[in-house]
């Protein structure tokens, strides 16, 4: 069924179809509409679940960690300063094994404090072991939660998972979004079965300390999980295919690809912007495409690497910086590209909501195709 | 064995870990001062104290530390820390 | 009748010869039964008996982090309920865990009423990370972040009022014990457990290593805690207190000369002045609580 609704509406809703038993979230700007919305429904009956109202973020994922080792699915949302106060209970959930979901409506990180949109929250949390989703539209912001948790709780994966939406841009606009029913969702996404679980009558430990002679391979397992996961998730993308007719199959998606030579790299809500300019400059002859990162970890190394094999230039926009070296995203194609011949370039652009529009993306092309690259795009110099 | 998923365990394995080996001390029970009281057991920080069941108490001393808890607790004075001989 | 096959906390763990933490973890497990779901913060007792694969747990037993246990029971106890599953949830900690780092987590699970148990095993410092003062270190105490010095009697504070925090946010029940008295220790932390609502038990389980004693003198150490007047065994029910161990009271010296963390009020000389100030504490406790036997006749005039 169609609706028009906003974004956090939206997530909230289908949130609410993957029948989380425990939720666990603290109000932060601007995921705030999702668990309102989500508190408006348990409050009303509408969702069958316990809310633990947190007294901070830091309790919000240690609460949702308790829950899952007791076998529950479970959900969170945040973002920013939020999910930096997680910070170190992402990486014990990852560590523990306990397929979390938790959505992050993404918003710059401070100093200076900013509540606008870039993508350097999750992204700062890339090595924690938990899979990344980047959504470009609402409908896909929506989906990739049923996928993240079928993801999550299989037996081959258990890691917990970021449902990454553009805060502001997508949680708080109004898009059409065809919402599923709870029966599509229930044939798609099964009860969780945890493999292991806290309970008396069957005890474990569970979250033990390793010491050197064991450190270092529940670490590999960790990481051998993550890149399992890659196969999941296309798995997962097909039967979502079969189920709803809207294609997840690969971690990236191709747009105008095949015969490009100049080929843009991004992820979230910005691809709108860079596929509308890439129809533009298409009917200009100017050979450009898009190659979007839907899956940042696992990050699709295959995927990229086989995509981009003919492309003359790569343009990646990074809404993120890894202070004194370069965008997180432009390091991931230069490694998936190693020894391949191509150029890939990178650009920090739209930080702190900074706006990109159809006509900054035209001109990263031509920067790109003059071979001026890893640069922070659109500074104000007037200002510095 | 295969790693336990999320550095987890079943119950069991401390037991592998000897730490009587750890003892400097040993406890000489001496059952004709015994009252039957059982503090020994109920204050071993080891839990190593057990009884056969006729309130007879004796230590393990595959597990015990000699920490002598229970000669200094007994109120009989039944328990004398001994140097063990190794 | 306790015999070996209602051991919970086995043999092989790593402490120290004659730890009191150890001992509590015992008493807890003897008290709580086997339907119950623990979850420890990080600390000596979670480091001593975790190291992967050998567990001394024989119940579910989990560990996250240092300062999130409240939190990580919160969750569990609220899976439990949608679960329908009757087990128990004890969140166990030491005192730098309760008293400091883990203060938010728990001050928010016992103001959402969360049903589950807190234990706290007090040792007085971060023995851990190498005997550093935490927000339960007494007056005076020497550690090595408050180290007794030739401008310093040691830790210039006294120790925090745990109890009373948790108890001004609305706790239906609130218990200090020793693990010199486990008869107590038993039913306080059973009755804890059966209250319903967030509970708080705080055990004074003290250090050999931390506080400087040879370990057979551990049970005979947290008895002079409580015979001094420095720890006081009581039960609040509903934020009032309604029993209290009432003792002969001892000078607070015969509790200070036995441990290494007090050596400097005697050593190179008696320092008179500091000791009255301890002396003090006890005092204000022993008026407060109530806690000194009144003789019926008086001692020989």
């Amino acid at each position: 069924m169609m609706e028009i609704t906003e974004g956090s509406h939206a997530v909230a809703h289908a949130v609410k179809l993957c029948r989380p038993q425990v939720i666990a979230a603290y109000p932060i700007t601007p995921q705030t509409h999702i668990v309102e919305a989500l508190a408006g429904m348990a409050a009303d009956g509408e969702i069958d679940c316990e809310y633990i109202t947190v007294e901070s973020e830091f309790s919000a994922l240690s609460a949702c960690l308790g829950a899952s080792a007791a076998g529950s699915r479970v959900y969170s949302a945040t973002t920013s300063q939020g999910l930096a106060l997680m910070f170190e209970v992402c990486f014990n959930v990852a560590g523990l094994r306990l397929p979390v979901v938790m959505t992050i409506a993404n918003r710059a990180l401070g100093a200076p404090l900013s509540i606008w949109n870039d993508q350097q929250d999750s992204i700062s949390l890339r090595d924690s072991g938990w899979l990344q989703f980047y959504a470009e539209d609402n409908q896909e912001a929506a989906d990739l939660h049923y996928l993240a948790y079928r993801v999550a709780e299989d037996h081959r994966v258990l890691l917990p998972a970021f449902v990454c939406f553009d805060g502001f841009v997508l949680s708080h606009t109004y898009e059409p979004v065809n919402v599923a029913s709870q029966e599509e969702i229930d044939r798609f996404l099964p009860p969780f079965q945890p493999p292991q679980r806290l309970d008396s009558k069957d005890p474990i430990s569970m979250g033990m300390y390793a010491t050197p002679e064991y450190y270092m391979e529940f670490r590999y397992e960790t990481d051998a999980a993550m890149h399992r996961a890659n196969a999941v998730i296309q798995e997962a993308g097909m039967a979502f295919d079969e189920i709803f007719g809207r294609n997840y199959c690969g971690l990236t998606e191709s747009y105008r690809l095949d015969d490009a030579e100049t080929v843009f790299i991004a992820m979230g809500s910005i691809c709108g912007t860079v596929k509308d300019a890439i129809d533009q400059m298409r009917d200009e002859g100017e050979k450009v495409g898009l190659l979007r990162i839907r899956c940042f970890r696992p990050f699709p190394l295959e995927e990229v690497r086989a995509a981009l094999r003919n492309a003359a230039v790569v343009a990646v926009l990074d809404r993120n910086i890894s202070l004194g070296s370069r965008g997180a995203v432009v390091l991931e194609v230069r490694d998936a590209l190693y020894g391949s011949g191509v150029k890939v370039l990178g650009y920090i652009i739209g930080l702190g909501g900074r706006d990109v529009t159809k006509a900054d993306i035209r001109k990263v092309a031509q920067l790109a195709k003059s071979g001026e690259g890893d640069l922070f795009y659109g500074l104000r110099r007037e200002v510095l | 064995m295969p790693l336990g998923l999320g550095c987890s365990a079943r119950p069991g394995r401390a037991k592998d870990n000897r730490t009587g080996s750890w003892r400097v001390f040993w406890p000489r029970f001496d059952h004709s001062k015994c009252s039957k009281c059982g503090m020994c057991q109920t204050l071993c920080p080891e839990g190593c104290i057990s009884e056969d069941g006729e309130g007879t108490f004796q230590p393990d001393l595959t597990y015990c530390k000699g920490c002598g808890i229970c000669a200094e607790e007994c109120p009989g004075g039944a328990i004398q820390m001994e140097k063990e001989e190794k | 009748m306790e015999n070996e096959a209602c051991e919970l906390f086995d043999s092989g763990h790593r402490a120290c010869g004659g730890c009191g933490a150890a001992l509590a973890s015992r008493l807890i497990l003897k008290a709580a039964g086997k339907d119950v779901i623990v979850v420890s913060a990080t600390g000596c007792l979670e480091v001593f008996s975790t190291p992967y694969p050998e567990t001394a747990w024989k119940v579910p037993w989990v560990h996250s982090l240092f300062e999130n246990n409240s939190a990580v029971a919160s969750g569990i106890e609220a899976s439990l309920k949608r679960q329908g599953r009757k087990e128990k949830v004890i969140a166990i900690g030491g005192d730098g865990a309760t008293f400091d780092i883990g203060i938010l987590c728990l001050s928010g699970a016992f103001e959402r009423g969360h049903d589950f148990t807190y234990i706290c095993y007090d040792n007085e410092a971060y023995m851990n990370t190498g005997i550093q003062r935490s927000g339960a270190t007494p007056y005076d105490a020497s550690t090595t972040t408050t180290p007794a010095g030739r401008c310093s009697y040691g830790n210039p504070r006294p120790k925090k009022d745990m109890p009373a925090i948790l108890a001004a946010h609305g706790s239906p029940y609130i218990a200090t014990t020793s693990i010199a008295y486990p008869r107590d220790m038993i039913e306080k932390v059973k009755r804890a457990i059966e209250t319903q609502g967030p509970t708080y038990v705080q055990v004074h389980a003290p250090c050999c290593t931390g506080w400087g004693f040879e370990g057979e003198k551990t049970v005979a150490i947290a008895k002079l805690a409580l015979e001094t007047g420095l720890f006081v065994s009581y039960e609040m029910v509903d934020g009032s207190v309604v029993k209290v161990k009432k003792v002969l009271r001892k000078p607070v010296e015969e509790y200070l000369s036995t441990q290494r963390r007090f050596r400097h009020l005697f050593k190179p000389k008696r320092n008179d002045a500091e000791i009255a100030k301890i002396q003090a504490i006890a005092d204000r406790n022993a008026e407060k609580f109530g806690i000194d036997i009144k003789l019926k006749k008086p001692a020989a005039e």
